[in-house]
């Protein structure tokens, strides 16, 4: 296998000799939780690794039974529990000396919304699990509409006019719960991704990590364009790229440009934004105050926005 | 041997640690809890053991306990939780992925009725709501019973011909909370009574994936297989029971207790406590040479249909007592057993103590002086105290 997304990564002999997401899945060409398993598959390396996928794309994308596109052994729980699954899991390897990574692989409805008590009490008593969230910001799989991940402005089947809300804050969320790390990965950032998914895969504890996942068929974009979106978002600022150590320390990882362009061409490339009309200008207020937090708290004293 | 005072509640959770000790050899225990009157003190009790390879994960909702032993079971574990009511209602859904997952983990209910508005009493119809998905249910009726019962479940629910989780109610307060001397055995009894747990199909080191999409065609398949698996349940708790008196040297309730019954030309039919109190009406009706007999249902999941429909045959009529009601068909007892009686048999529906009322003799008099003259069943009645 040899992604262009991965830089050709994925080959090397560091990688895991069988996928965790195989090929013949049902997934929609450029879906952003495909490239997300493939990377996890890099970093996973020859860790002994379960899954534990609650209703989402991921338990339809393993295919009917009794055949299943996953490589490991993986459980499908019901929408809310993912997280109290893998504790249970967690605490039966744990018990048995065995040295599995138990990772829950949640779309953004499982983790931000329908599952998100069960994920903050796991991450509040510290559970052993890696939790990693694929966030297309959109209820795929019954076909679009909002969650608490989807952004201001996105047209949904049940927003039509364009959503209202801001997005949630999710690592900020997590964060406060101390865990021993959270941090957002970028899939168009390879090398950090990578380097993130093995650090959170080594480490014990609750690890959080939250991918923006492209979704061609709820962003309405070009299935080839995801990863030049995600670049697009990282760029302007929009999806801040970062880790949280022990809930105190804040890392920035990938620094922006803040460039109004980039973040027109984000919104213009897809038409969920189209109704609405946004604009780099429109998004570039809060953007600037989250990057001005964002500084702070990370300590480095430098402008929201780069002086040109 | 030892003989210890415990709440029902307490000996629920004794039984559990006790069966969570003996898979030591196994791969562990894990039990998800959180507190709900009535079952509180169970959980209570079950964190304050301690466990060589177990755990117990203080989860933050029903749902989430059961969502524990999902995994721990889909892990390998034996796994337990307890919950009564509206916590029962919550973690609903993973009961019934318990079940279609075929995972066997055993649950103590405290029955209690569900609101709002609220009401901590006691009530079946928390438990019933769950008769149709594939889980076993056990209706006790005093804490040996519960006790036994708990440990015969699981037993019973890691049998490789069954692999289905195992409800064992118990009335909230009337039982959870009543404190009686139970026996309680040796650990290496348990030990004996219970070898490590073997879940087939749990996640091991094969590319496996459990609970993926299925096709109608599979379902439908894997239903039936579910169905058939349950039928065998009655055989096989027959098996668990020779087995149980064998290692503790006492007999374990059976599936249907008939008392009194032989020569009865009267059964009166109930679940949990009631049939108890049944009983002491049937002694009052004996001693006054009427033919009346009582017949109280344990397994009520899968439902022994012929072992009642055996216990029917010649009856001139019965009883049937509902401590829960379908709303607009009445007692969900009497609508399962009505049928296994003959055509000659009055089959009367009687609902009682719904809500956690007392149901007192007198109540059970009434009952049995309604039906005397009765040549039909009527419309399924509510009995109030005299």
């Amino acid at each position: 296998m040899n992604e262009p997304v991965l830089g050709g990564m994925a080959s090397t002999a560091l990688d895991r000799s069988e996928p965790i997401f195989r090929k013949g899945n049902t997934n929609c060409g450029g879906c952003g939780m495909s490239i997300t398993l493939q990377a996890l598959r890099h970093a996973a390396g020859e860790h002994s690794v379960q899954l534990i996928i609650p209703a989402c794309c991921g338990a339809v994308a393993g295919g009917t039974f009794p055949q299943s596109t996953f490589g490991v052994p993986t459980l499908m729980t019901t929408f809310a529990c993912s997280p109290a699954a893998a504790s249970g899991a967690a605490a039966v390897a744990a018990m048995n000396g065995e040295d599995t990574r138990v990772i829950c692989f949640a779309g953004d409805g499982g983790t931000f919304d329908i599952g998100f008590a069960s994920l903050s009490a796991a991450a509040e008593r510290n559970e052993d699990i890696l939790f990693l969230c694929y966030d297309n910001e959109i209820y795929g799989n019954t076909g679009g509409q909002r969650s608490s991940a989807t952004p201001a402005g996105a047209v949904t089947t049940n927003t039509p006019e364009g959503k209202p809300e801001q997005k949630k804050d999710i690592l900020a969320v997590m964060a406060a719960h101390r865990i021993p790390y959270a941090a957002s990965i970028s899939l168009a950032h390879a090398e950090d991704a990578h380097r993130k998914l093995k650090h959170a895969l080594n480490l014990r504890g609750f690890r959080f990590l939250h991918a923006l996942s492209p979704c061609p068929t709820g962003w309405k974009s070009e299935p080839a364009l995801g990863l030049e979106l995600v670049r697009l978002a990282v760029r302007s600022g929009l999806f801040p790229v970062y880790e949280i150590f022990d809930g105190k320390r804040h890392v920035v990882n990938i620094e922006p440009d803040f460039s109004d362009e980039a973040l027109d061409m984000y919104l213009s490339l897809q038409r969920r934004f189209q109704k609405s009309g946004l604009t780099a200008a429109d998004l570039r207020p809060a953007i600037d105050r989250y990057w001005q937090n964002l500084r702070s708290l990370s300590g480095r004293i430098v402008p929201a926005r780069r002086q040109e | 041997m030892t003989v210890e005072l415990l709440s029902a509640n307490h000996a629920a959770a004794l039984a559990a640690t006790q069966a969570g000790r003996a898979n030591r050899k196994g791969r562990g225990f894990v039990s998800g809890v959180y507190p709900i009157t009535p079952s509180t003190e169970c959980m209570e009790f079950l964190c304050q053991q301690s466990f060589d390879k177990g755990r117990v994960v203080r989860v933050e909702s029903e749902h989430s306990a059961m969502g524990v032993c999902i995994g721990g079971a889909s892990a390998g574990a034996r796994t337990f939780t307890a919950t009564s009511s509206n916590g029962l209602a919550y973690m609903y859904e993973n009961c019934i992925a318990a079940a279609m997952l075929r995972l066997p983990v055993v649950m103590a209910v405290a029955n209690r009725t569900l609101g709002p508005p609220w009401n901590i009493w006691a009530d079946h119809g928390d438990a019933l709501t769950l008769r149709d998905h594939g889980l076993i249910q056990f209706y006790c009726a005093d804490n040996q019973e519960l006790f036994d019962t708990v440990l015969a479940a699981f037993r019973l629910a890691e049998d490789k011909r069954v692999l289905m989780p195992v409800m064992v109610n118990m009335e909230g307060f009337i039982l959870s909370h009543t404190v009686a001397q139970t026996d309680v055995p040796d650990q290496a009894q348990v030990d004996d009574f219970l070898p490590p747990a073997d879940i087939p199909h749990r996640m091991n080191h094969a590319a496996h994936t459990l609970g993926q999409i299925e096709i109608p065609h599979q379902t439908e398949m894997h239903r039936w297989q579910h169905h058939q698996a349950m039928l065998e349940v009655p055989k096989i708790y027959a098996e668990v029971r020779s087995e149980f008196e064998k290692v503790f040297a006492r007999r374990l309730a059976d599936a249907v207790e008939p008392y009194r019954a032989d020569d009865a030309e009267t059964l009166i039919v109930s679940m949990g406590t009631i049939g108890l109190t049944a009983e002491r009406v049937v002694d009052a009706c004996r001693a006054n040479g009427r033919r009346v007999g009582a017949v109280r249902v344990r397994l009520y999941r899968p439902l022994p249909g012929e072992a009642i429909r055996a216990l029917f045959a010649g009856r001139k009529a019965v009883a049937v007592i509902d401590r829960d009601i379908s709303l607009s068909t009445g007692g969900i007892l009497w609508q399962d057993v009505r049928g296994l009686a003959a055509p000659e048999t009055v089959v009367q529906g009687y609902m009682a103590g719904l809500g956690g009322g007392d149901v007192r003799p007198e109540q059970i008099e009434k009952m049995l002086a309604d039906l005397a003259p009765r040549k039909t069943a009527g419309a399924p009645a509510v009995m109030e105290a005299v």
